[in-house]
């Protein structure tokens, strides 16, 4: 029986730990973990905490493989099939999916939802088949879950052909054609596009190859660091105080391991939630224990004879036993292989428009390339239709979701996708959730609650509008500013309300001077950093038919600078 | 007809057995005003939207009509007059700390196991309540299974002796009373500072019992055992422990004499939980959504003007936020007015929401699953004897006074 909870819908009701308390466990006021791969003989309780969850984010596979009770869709899926789509192509199209993992099996059930019979290709770089990727920095290092049990639970039987193992190195748009790491070629009719992210090694490669250095975004990351846990060592050296490396930290004191957080920033979580939030976030883990020094790098990793790490040296002039060090340095996008591909991407991602499909580098739209997940730039109305890739959980699945539905529909039956981003972190028994894009704020203000008890929301402004709200063990009221961020309503709020802060005046959010990607920028749809103002164009020679074709045929390169 | 007359229809007993037109009618106007400057609120997003809104109040203290009623309605929560809030009428962060407090010695995060570990014995309750109807061809569904368990639940679990229930019952039953709008205020005032001080005078004395010789219960731990927070001022123990002791009864008395009711009136959903005694577990939510016990919540108050569904709810208004309509509201639900154990997807108004979503949930929710699987599996042939039966009062807490019903037989245990 394998488990998900969607941890984007669950408001910590807890209803799940009331009724199955072996395999869903509350953490503090609100954050949930759970087992995702419980003893069968948990069985009916867990049947009791899935159907009683009231905002229904707990979803079970049988043991049969078959979804027993299924998780609802976002949106109803489309009647009847659109002719003018072509009713041929639901039938016996063929698609591929590059990217085996959250956003690619979902889009693949997706698929079939919607009704499409065709052929399935699944294209994964990974030996694995798809597996969650949250709990590996929680309840797979902890040891409170196996890690072979983060499978994804399967809501039917896609009918696919899994190219496991796999790495995709070539796009060929002219010929529809996906080059594979052995050399064979895969045709397609549509393509959707899920390769996502990898973690960002530490950058001098002698350093990284020592025993006990590593990153953590994989299953073999997660086995390799629980391994080293398990072991004990003298210290834990966590470089880089983003999500992984708080949660990676907050393990480490779960299991009563000493650790420091090195963090070049003024505090933890700052590019995602400013300076103000993130020193709060500092706060907890200091009252945790953990040894957090900002404002420091970490200079050079050393190792004994036999290769093991056993030193770190960082900037405060300090030098440090330790045994592990895990390079939390944010992450890479997986775009080297579409570099020839004509398509519009770079380091930020690939581009699209709000219906998932991919762009190529002169900004028109493809017709039968799509993107989704992480890897996806798309504009967000919310945001002046800044092209943004959101890298949460959630937004994987609901992009996957729009760009599988758009894939098999009609020009007027297609989806927008206008999820407004969420996302959430359980560390130190604290759940901090938020709605909206933090980063974009100018300011913040804290409304409800006190951070003096780590419980409280702040609310993020732009430009005398909400843009965001984080909470701390408070996530029962972020509904409520989900709509306000899409009104764009007034910031600072002036409303009365239950809990008002004594700290509510608002104030500088703590970001580091942001770029605003369509400022001054001269082409942005090309994944260029608009800071480099410049674009990859892909003109066509005169006298030839435009037509869309890969960059490495493309008679003349034209290199757009200022 | 206004929608102010709509409300009156709901109120008056007559309509007791069906209220589901008039919400029906109701919800063309999601926000409606009432004479008295109160509004009401009955569509499903709205009364969502409203739960979470941190510019709602749960404070009786602010409440203007709580203050013109004299007091909030004992049976809801425990608070009577001279009755010290509890968190069901208060706001963080106060309600946020006392309501830890509490759960604290009744689940998770520090007490997880506690109300699964009461299934067992639940069981058992339920197997020798049916085993006594074997004598009887015609039975009370309401006093001999939907009341005796969780009565007998709950007593145990707060730590109630055997035999007390006799005590409180009736003033239960007049505070309940007490919230008939059928009467006259000054009745129902009279009423609810009777049963008021007999409840207090009761719990009062649990309370210290149970601090001169502590037990493994749940009042117990909340008399001795001190949490990071602290523990409660004896006089919002006494209020907090009558709210465990009342609604932790009262409410599931109702899910379970409606579920039984519901059942009879579809015997082939009656044939299937027979057949698939699992299917108890998605059914008692699509109950908890199609014939909820509370239907209702009173008392809620706007501290600053709310836009919403197109009407400007003025601050310092009262609001009532119509449960039970929002359950059935055909902009949330597909075919509302059926009732499908299966149903997918069943996110429902049954329990609240938000930071006040029901304390007692999941033991509501296994005591049901439990009653009604030993309904179906056990009682042979199983007939109405008058459909509908005869209501209980209370328009809020709704539910059938009396289910009587004839058998042929009762099965053995499994």
């Amino acid at each position: 029986m394998r488990i998900l909870v969607d941890l984007t819908k669950c408001q910590g009701y807890a209803q799940c730990a009331f009724l199955a308390p072996d395999v869903f466990t509350i953490q503090g006021d609100e954050a949930l973990t759970y087992d995702p791969h419980p003893d069968g003989a948990h069985l009916q309780r867990v049947r009791r905490a899935a159907a009683a969850c009231p905002v229904q984010a707990i979803r079970l596979e049988e043991p049969d493989g078959q979804d027993g009770w299924p998780h609802p869709a976002t949106r109803p899926a489309t009647a009847a099939p659109v002719e003018d789509s072509g009713g041929t192509f639901r039938r016996t199209g063929r698609i591929v999916i590059v990217g085996a993992s959250m956003a690619g099996l979902r889009a693949a059930e997706r698929l079939r939802e919607e009704g499409f019979t065709g052929s399935l290709t699944l294209v994964g770089q990974e030996p694995h088949e798809p597996y969650d990727r949250p709990p590996l920095s929680k309840q797979v290092l902890s040891g409170s879950a196996p890690l072979e049990d983060t499978s994804l639970p399967r809501r039917r039987d896609i009918r696919a052909t899994w190219r496991l193992g796999m790495a995709a190195t070539g796009l060929d748009l002219a010929a529809k054609q996906l080059h594979l790491a052995d050399g064979s070629r895969i045709g397609f009719d549509k393509l959707l596009i899920t390769t996502g992210l990898r973690a960002r090694p530490w950058p001098n490669p002698g350093e990284a190859a020592l025993a006990g250095v590593m990153t953590l975004r994989t299953r073999e990351d997660a086995a390799t660091l629980r391994q080293h846990l398990a072991r004990r060592p003298r210290r834990v050296l966590v470089i880089g105080a983003g999500f992984i490396g708080c949660e990676v930290a907050s393990v480490c004191r779960e299991l009563d391991l000493p650790v420091t957080v090195a963090e070049a920033g003024p505090a933890p979580l700052v590019a995602a939630l400013g300076g103000v939030i993130g020193a709060v976030a500092g706060e907890l883990q200091t009252d945790n224990g953990v040894d957090l020094r900002c404002g420091v790098r970490v200079l050079s990793l050393e190792g004994d004879a036999t290769g093991q790490l056993c030193r770190a040296v960082l900037s405060d002039g300090t030098t440090l036993q330790v045994d592990v060090a895990v390079a939390a340095l944010g992450s890479v996008r997986n775009v080297e292989w579409l570099a020839d591909s004509g398509l519009a991407c770079g380091v930020w991602g690939v581009a699209c428009d709000a219906g998932c499909r991919a762009f190529d580098a002169n900004g028109l739209v493809t017709d039968d390339v799509f993107v989704a997940g992480d890897i996806a730039r798309a504009p967000q109305p919310m945001y002046g239709y800044q092209y943004l890739a959101v890298e949460h959980w959630g937004n994987a699945i609901s992009q996957a979701e729009v760009a599988a539905h758009n894939m098999v529909s009609g020009e007027t039956e297609r989806w927008p996708h206008l999820e407004v981003p969420k996302f959430w972190s359980v560390q130190f028994g604290t759940e901090i959730k938020s709605v909206g894009v933090p980063s974009v704020a100018d300011e913040v203000a804290i409304v409800q609650g006190s951070v003096d008890t780590k419980r409280f929301l702040a609310v993020y402004g732009y430009k005398g509008r909400i843009v965001a709200a984080v909470a701390f063990n408070q996530n029962k009221w972020l509904d409520f500013y989900e709509p306000l961020i899409e009104q764009a309503a007034p910031f600072p709020p002036a409303f009365r309300h239950v809990d008002e802060s004594v700290q509510a005046r608002p104030e500088p959010a703590g970001f580091k001077p942001a770029v605003s990607p369509t400022q001054d920028a001269t082409v942005v749809v090309t994944g260029h950093d608009p800071n480099e103002r410049r674009a990859r164009l892909t003109n066509t020679a005169a006298g030839e038919t435009p037509s869309r074709r890969p960059a490495e045929s493309t008679p003349r390169l034209k290199e757009a600078s200022p | 007809m206004t929608e102010a007359s709509i409300w009156e229809q709901i109120l008056d007993f007559s309509n007791r057995a069906n209220p589901y037109p008039f919400y029906d009618e109701l919800r063309r106007t999601p926000v409606t005003r009432l004479p008295d400057g109160s509004y009401l609120v009955s569509t499903y997003a709205e009364i969502a939207a409203l739960l979470h809104d941190p510019r709602v109040s749960s404070d009786i203290s602010r409440n203007p009509a709580a203050a013109a009623a004299g007091a909030a309605a004992v049976g809801d929560d425990g608070d009577g007059p001279g009755m010290s809030p509890t968190f069901l009428s208060m706001d963080p962060p106060d309600h946020d700390k006392f309501r830890r407090i509490t759960m604290r010695h009744f689940g998770p995060p520090a007490t997880p196991g506690r109300v699964a570990g009461m299934e067992a014995r639940m069981a058992e309750i339920v197997t020798d309540l049916v085993d006594t109807m074997a004598a009887h061809p015609r039975i009370d569904v309401v006093d001999d299974l939907a009341y005796p368990l969780p009565v007998t639940v709950i007593c145990e679990l707060l730590g109630v002796p055997p035999g007390d229930e006799q005590r409180f019952r009736v003033w239960v039953e007049v505070a309940l009373q007490s919230t008939d709008p059928g009467l006259d205020p000054e009745t129902q005032q009279k009423k609810r500072a009777e049963a008021g001080r007999e409840l207090r005078a009761f719990m009062e004395e649990l309370v210290e019992a149970h601090r001169r010789s502590p037990g493994p219960d749940l009042l117990s731990a909340m008399v001795t055992d001190d949490g990071p927070e602290g523990r409660m001022p004896d006089e919002q123990l006494v209020s907090t422990g009558l709210l465990l002791l009342i609604a932790g009864h009262e409410t599931t008395v109702n899910l379970i004499s409606n579920g039984a009711l519901t059942l009879l009136r579809h015997p082939a959903e009656l044939q299937r939980l027979r057949n698939d005694p699992d299917l108890a577990i998605p059914m008692v939510e699509e109950l908890l959504r199609y014939e909820p016990p509370v239907h209702f919540v009173p008392f809620r108050t706007a501290l600053d003007d709310i836009d919403i569904a197109g009407t400007t709810i003025p601050a310092g208004a009262s609001l009532t936020l119509l449960l039970a309509s929002g359950n059935r509201d055909p902009a949330h639900v597909t075919d509302p007015d059926l009732f499908i154990p299966d149903r997918r997807n069943n996110q429902h108004l049954g329990f609240g929401g938000g930071i006040h979503l029901c304390f007692g949930a999941p033991l509501a929710r296994l005591e049901a699953q439990i009653a009604l699987t030993a309904f179906a599996t056990r009682l042979e042939n199983p007939r109405l004897v008058s459909d509908p039966p005869p209501y209980r009062p209370s328009p809020f807490l709704r539910g059938p006074a009396h289910l009587l019903i004839d058998i042929d037989g009762v099965a053995p245990h499994q």
